[in-house]
C-alpha cells in the first residue's frame, strides 16, 4: 500500500494514530452490581444502590464479565494477565455517583496482543494492542430537559466496558476505519460486545500526530468520544490537518483533548481543565486483586467459536470465494453464517456470488440486515441449485430473486407460478427460431453474406420469442446449426 | 429497675429465661437510663418507640418458646451502621437528614438475633477522631466525668457506643474500628470492645472511612458479652468482596478457662514508649504478671516497625478517606448547597457539610494520593505496611497473643487537646493491629491515680479471636474491675 501522507505547503507529513476503544460488555447484569444493563429503559430504572453509590454499598466483582475480558483479549491474540488490578480513578462529575471510576490502571486484565486489518485490494496489516482492561461506565448528564436545571441518568453507570488500547501503529485514516471493524468483528463473533455503534455500545477516542519522515514523534492531541467509523476517519483526517497547519504556521502543538464537530468539520479543544486533572489512581481497598489460573483461562480458551480470520481462509482455500468476497463475508458472523449454510453442498464461488450481489443490493436497498432477509439462505442456496442445473439462466433467475424477495416464496414455486422455467429442449426451441428465420430472411441474406455480427441479432429475437426463457447455450447451438 | 441495667446479657438472658422481668421492662429500664443521662448526650436519634414494638416482638417469641440469642436484649448501634427507616449520620451534616432504605449486614444480624435497637449514638464525624469531638451533633460525654467532676472524653470514634454501655443504658452497641475506634473508647470507658480480623464481619451497610482497615465489632461490657454479641455479627457476606468466607466458632466456649498453661504471651518492647505514665507501666505488669499467675509463659518480643504505624496510617486511612468521601456532593442525599454551577455545588456542599477534621483528612488524602507525591507517600506507606505486618507474623510464630496497654493515657478532658498530631498519639497502640488486619481487643483493667478506667490490648493471631478472647477472660477476671454500673 501506498504511503498515507498529508502534503502541507512546505512538506509532506506522516501521521501517527493510535485508538482507544471502549467497548461495552456484553453481559445482562453491571460490572460490579446485580442491575440490568439493558438499552432503551426508562431513565434511572437501572439502578441499584451501589450503582447510586449510597453510603456503605460496596462493589463486587460480575465473574461474567471478567470471562467475556479474557475471551476477548484471546480473541485479539492477547496475554491474559494472571494477576490483576482494580484502582479507583478519581474525578468530580454529576453523572459519577461514588466520585470515582473502577478501572483497573497499572495492572490490567489484558496485556500485549496484535490484530490484522484487511484493505479492499486483499493487503494486510498487523496493528498492535497495548493492553485492554476492565472499567466502569459512567452515567448520563441531561442538559436539554429543563431550561436551569440538568437531570442525572444512572442507567449506563456501572455498566461494564473493555477498554481496547492499540499501539501507535496506524498511519491512515483508512487503516483506522479498517481497525475500528476488525475489533469490532472480533468481539462480536465471540459475543463479547454487540459492537452497536449508534447506541454507544462501541465508542472511540484516537490520539493523533503528525511528523516528517525520520523525524520523532510529534506532540499528540486526543479526539473523545467518536462513535462511528466515518467519524473517527474525518476526525483522524481533520485533526492531522490542522495540526500540519499549526506547524507550518510556526506554532507549536499543544498536547489536548479535543472534541470533533462533524458538521463544521473542525476539532476544537474541551473546555476543561483537562491538564490540571489529577486522577489520583489507586487500588480499590473495596476489592482484592483478581488472580486467575491457568486452567481458568485455558478453559474459555477451548469454547473459542472460530474468527474471522480463520473463516476468510476457510472461504477462500475450500469455498472457491474471492479473497475480497471472503473478507467481506467474514466480517460479520451474521454473514459467514448465512453463507455456509447457503452454500451446503454447492458451488461456493456461485453463492457468494449471489450473496454479494444480489442479495446484499436487494438488503441495502430496503435498508435490511441480513438477519432479516426475506430470503432465507436455504431458499438462496436453492435457487443457485436451479442455475447450476440449468432450470433456469443466469437471466431469469435475477426475476425468480426478486420474486422471492418481494413474496418471500420457495424458488421452486416462484419458477412454477410464473413459467419462468428454462426452455431447454430442442423440440420447444426449433419452431422458434424457423419463425425467426422466415420472419427475416432478408436479414438471413446479410449473415449468409458475410455480416457474422447478425448472429446476436437473431439470438436475440429467439430469446424474445420464448420470453427470455430459452436456454441461450441451446439457442445458439440450434441456431448455428440452422443458419449455417 | 436500677438492678435490671447493671447486669449483663447473659444475665438478663436468664432473667428472661426465668421470667423474672420481660422484654419490655428490660427494654423500658434502659430507655429510662437513657433518659436519665440526656446530658452525655449519647443518641444522635433515639429510636424508643422502634425499641418497644421490637421489645414485644422479642417478648412473643420468648413467651412461645421461640426465642433467639438476643431477644430481649436492648443495645445502640453506632450511628454508622446504615439502619432502615431510621436516620443514619456518621455524625456529619452532610448526612443530617439521611434515612437509608436498607439495612446493613451487620446490624441485620443482630435483629435477626432478636436484639432490640434504641437507637443511633454518637460518633466523631465519619469515624474521623479519637475523643467524639468531631461530631456536627456534639461530643459524647463519658460517664466517669462524674469521678473526677469535670467533663471527659469518652474517647472515639465510637465514644457513643462505650459510653452509653459504660452507663448501663444499652447492654450492648456495635462499633467500628479504623486505628482503634472501638478500644480506644473502650478503654477511656471502663468497658469491654473487641476488633475483630479484618474480613470477619462485613462491611456492607457501614458508612465506610477507610476501607482496608474498618471493621465492626461490638463494646459490652464483658468479655462474655463481647463473645456472645460477636457471634451474631460475624460471618461470611457475598456483598462484601472483602469479607472472610470463614466459619464463625463459638466464641463464647473461649471465655471463662482460666487455665493458660501452654500459652505463651508476647511483650513487645517498642510499645515502651517514651514519656509512658508509670501507672501505664504499672498496669502492663500488672497485667501480664496475671497471665503468669493463670500459667502463661510471658516472652518478650521485638515488632521493629512499630513506630511506622501511626504515620503510616495517617497516609493510608486520609487517603482510602479521601476517595471514600467523594460521593457526598449534594448530588445525590444528604446536605445540599444549590448553586447554579455544579462546581460551586460541590464546594460549598462539602465546605458547609464536613467538619475540619473531616476536612483535613480529605486533603491529607488528596495530597499523599496525587502525582508526583504518590511514591513518597502511599506506596511507601504500603510498603511499610507490609513490613508492619511481616513483623506480627514473625512474631507469632513464637507467642500465641500480644499483650499491651491499650492507650497511653487515660481519658482526657473535652477540649484539653487542641493539636491534631497529639490527638492522634492516641491511636499509638491500637494502630498496627488495625494495619495488619489482625483482632485486637481492650479489656478494662485497673483504675488511674485519679481513679478512672485503663485498659489492656490483647492482639491475636488472623483469625484466631479465640484466644484474644481466652486471655481476656482472666484478665478480666483478675482484674475484678469496679464498674460504673
Amino acid at each position: 500500500m501506498e504511503k498515507f501522507l498529508i502534503h502541507g505547503e512546505k512538506d509532506d507529513y506522516e501521521i501517527v494514530v493510535g485508538l482507544e476503544v471502549h467497548a461495552q460488555v456484553n453481559s445482562q447484569s453491571k460490572l460490579f452490581s446485580g442491575s440490568s444493563t439493558n438499552f432503551g429503559s426508562k431513565p434511572n430504572e437501572n439502578v441499584s444502590l451501589v450503582d447510586a453509590a449510597m453510603p456503605g454499598m460496596l462493589p463486587v466483582i460480575n465473574e461474567f464479565c471478567i470471562k467475556q475480558a479474557i475471551k476477548s483479549g484471546l480473541g485479539l491474540n492477547a496475554k491474559i494477565n494472571k494477576f490483576s488490578v482494580f484502582d479507583r480513578k478519581n474525578y468530580f462529575y454529576a453523572d459519577l455517583p461514588q466520585g470515582y471510576q473502577i478501572s483497573q490502571y497499572s495492572d490490567p486484565i489484558v496485556g500485549e496482543g496484535t490484530v490484522e486489518i484487511n484493505f479492499p485490494d486483499g493487503a494486510t496489516k498487523k496493528i498492535g494492542i497495548e493492553r485492554i482492561h476492565l472499567e466502569q461506565d459512567a452515567g448520563k448528564s441531561l442538559h436539554d430537559q429543563h431550561p436551569s436545571k440538568s437531570y442525572i441518568d444512572l442507567n449506563r453507570s456501572g455498566v461494564a466496558l473493555m477498554e481496547i488500547v492499540s499501539k501507535p501503529d496506524i498511519s491512515s485514516p483508512e487503516e483506522a476505519g479498517a481497525y475500528i471493524k476488525k475489533i469490532r468483528s472480533i468481539l462480536r463473533y465471540l459475543g463479547t460486545c454487540d459492537g452497536n455503534m449508534e447506541q454507544g455500545s462501541l465508542r472511540c477516542d484516537v490520539n493523533v500526530s503528525v511528523k516528517k519522515d525520520g523525524d520523532p514523534l510529534g506532540i499528540r492531541c486526543e479526539i473523545k468520544n467518536l462513535n462511528s467509523v466515518r467519524f473517527v476517519m474525518q476526525a483522524i483526517t481533520t485533526e492531522a490537518n490542522r495540526q500540519v497547519e499549526e506547524i507550518e504556521n510556526g506554532n507549536e502543538i499543544i498536547q489536548e483533548t479535543r472534541l470533533f464537530d462533524a458538521v463544521k468539520s473542525e476539532t476544537r479543544p474541551m473546555r476543561s481543565k483537562e491538564n490540571a486533572h489529577d486522577y489520583r489512581y489507586f487500588p480499590d481497598p473495596d476489592l482484592i486483586p483478581l488472580v486467575l489460573t491457568d486452567e481458568y483461562i485455558n478453559n474459555i480458551k477451548i469454547s473459542l467459536p472460530s474468527l474471522p480470520d480463520q473463516i476468510r481462509k476457510n472461504l477462500v482455500d475450500n469455498y472457491g470465494v474471492s479473497e475480497y468476497d471472503a473478507s467481506v463475508i467474514s466480517e460479520e458472523k451474521e454473514i459467514s453464517d448465512y453463507f455456509f449454510l447457503a452454500s451446503k453442498g454447492r458451488d461456493g464461488k456461485l453463492v457468494s456470488n449471489w450473496l454479494t450481489t444480489e442479495l446484499f443490493g436487494s438488503l441495502n436497498k430496503n435498508n435490511l440486515k441480513i438477519e432479516d432477509s426475506p430470503i432465507s439462505p436455504e431458499q438462496l442456496g436453492e435457487l443457485v441449485d436451479f442455475i447450476s442445473d440449468g432450470t433456469i439462466s443466469g437471466r431469469i433467475a435475477k426475476d425468480v430473486f426478486a420474486e422471492m424477495f418481494e413474496t418471500k416464496k420457495n424458488p421452486s414455486k416462484v419458477i412454477d407460478e410464473t413459467g419462468l422455467k428454462q426452455i431447454s429442449s430442442s423440440d420447444d426451441l426449433i419452431p422458434m427460431i424457423e419463425r425467426v428465420i422466415s420472419n427475416n430472411l432478408d436479414k438471413v441474406d446479410e449473415y449468409k453474406n458475410g455480416k457474422e455480427q447478425l448472429f446476436g441479432f437473431f439470438v436475440g429475437q429467439v430469446m424474445k420469442e420464448s420470453s427470455g426463457k430459452a436456454n441461450p447455450k441451446l439457442v445458439n447451438q440450434l441456431l448455428k446449426e440452422k443458419l449455417n | 429497675m436500677s438492678e435490671i441495667v447493671s447486669k449483663t446479657i447473659l444475665q438478663i438472658k436468664e432473667g428472661l429465661k426465668k421470667r423474672e422481668y420481660s422484654a419490655l421492662e428490660v427494654t423500658d429500664a434502659f430507655i429510662s437510663a437513657s433518659e436519665c443521662n440526656k446530658k452525655l448526650n449519647f443518641y444522635n436519634t433515639f429510636t424508643k418507640e422502634k425499641a418497644l414494638e421490637m421489645a414485644k416482638t422479642s417478648q412473643s417469641r420468648i413467651d412461645s418458646g421461640e426465642d433467639k440469642i438476643l431477644d430481649g436484649i436492648p443495645i445502640a448501634i453506632k450511628d454508622l451502621f446504615c439502619t432502615e427507616g431510621t436516620l443514619t449520620t456518621a455524625s456529619s451534616k452532610i448526612l443530617g437528614n439521611f434515612i437509608p432504605n436498607y439495612e446493613s449486614t451487620v446490624t441485620q444480624n443482630l435483629w435477626d438475633a432478636g436484639a432490640i435497637m434504641l437507637g443511633k449514638v454518637g460518633c466523631d464525624e465519619f469515624a474521623m477522631g479519637s475523643s467524639n469531638e468531631t461530631s456536627f451533633f456534639g461530643e459524647v460525654i463519658n460517664p466517669w466525668s462524674k469521678v473526677i467532676n469535670k467533663n471527659l472524653s469518652p474517647g472515639g470514634s465510637s465514644g457513643g457506643s462505650a459510653a452509653v454501655v459504660s452507663a448501663g443504658a444499652a447492654l450492648a452497641a456495635t462499633g467500628t474500628d479504623t486505628g482503634g475506634s472501638i478500644r480506644q473508647p473502650a478503654a477511656f470507658c471502663g468497658v469491654t470492645g473487641i476488633k475483630p480480623t479484618y474480613g470477619r464481619c462485613s462491611r456492607w451497610g457501614i458508612i465506610a472511612f477507610a476501607s482496608s482497615l474498618d471493621q465492626a465489632g461490638p463494646i459490652t461490657k464483658t468479655v462474655n458479652d463481647s463473645a456472645l454479641m460477636l457471634n451474631v455479627m460475624s460471618g461470611f457476606d457475598p456483598k462484601d468482596s472483602t469479607s472472610a468466607n470463614k466459619n464463625t466458632p463459638d466464641f463464647l466456649k473461649a471465655c471463662g478457662n482460666f487455665n493458660l498453661k501452654n500459652l505463651k504471651v508476647g511483650i513487645p518492647k517498642e510499645y515502651q514508649i517514651s514519656g509512658m505514665s508509670s501507672e501505664i507501666i504499672n498496669l502492663w505488669e500488672t497485667g501480664y504478671g496475671w497471665l503468669k499467675d493463670r500459667g502463661a509463659d510471658i516472652i518478650e518480643v521485638s515488632l521493629p516497625h512499630t513506630k511506622y504505624a501511626l504515620p503510616t496510617y495517617y497516609v493510608i486511612a486520609p487517603a482510602e478517606a479521601s476517595s471514600n468521601l467523594a460521593r457526598y456532593d449534594g448530588v445525590k442525599y444528604g446536605y445540599r448547597n444549590s448553586q447554579n454551577h455544579l462546581d460551586d455545588l460541590y464546594a460549598n456542599t462539602r465546605a458547609d457539610g464536613f467538619g475540619n477534621e473531616v476536612k483535613r483528612r480529605i486533603l491529607i488524602g488528596t495530597y499523599v494520593l496525587s502525582a508526583g507525591y504518590y511514591d513518597a507517600y502511599y506506596r511507601k506507606a504500603q510498603r511499610v505496611r507490609n513490613l508492619i505486618i511481616q513483623d506480627f507474623n514473625k512474631v507469632f510464630k513464637d507467642v500465641d497473643v500480644i499483650l499491651t496497654p491499650t492507650t497511653p493515657s487515660a481519658a482526657f478532658e473535652v477540649g484539653s487537646q487542641q493539636d491534631p498530631i497529639s490527638m492522634y498519639m492516641n491511636d499509638v497502640f491500637t494502630v498496627p493491629a488495625s494495619l495488619a488486619g489482625l483482632p485486637a481487643m481492650s479489656v478494662p483493667s485497673g483504675l488511674s491515680t485519679n481513679g478512672l478506667p485503663l485498659g489492656l490490648q490483647i492482639i491475636g493471631k488472623q483469625f484466631d479471636e479465640e484466644n484474644v478472647l481466652k486471655v481476656a477472660s482472666n484478665i478480666e477476671d483478675q482484674a475484678k474491675f469496679p464498674f460504673l454500673n
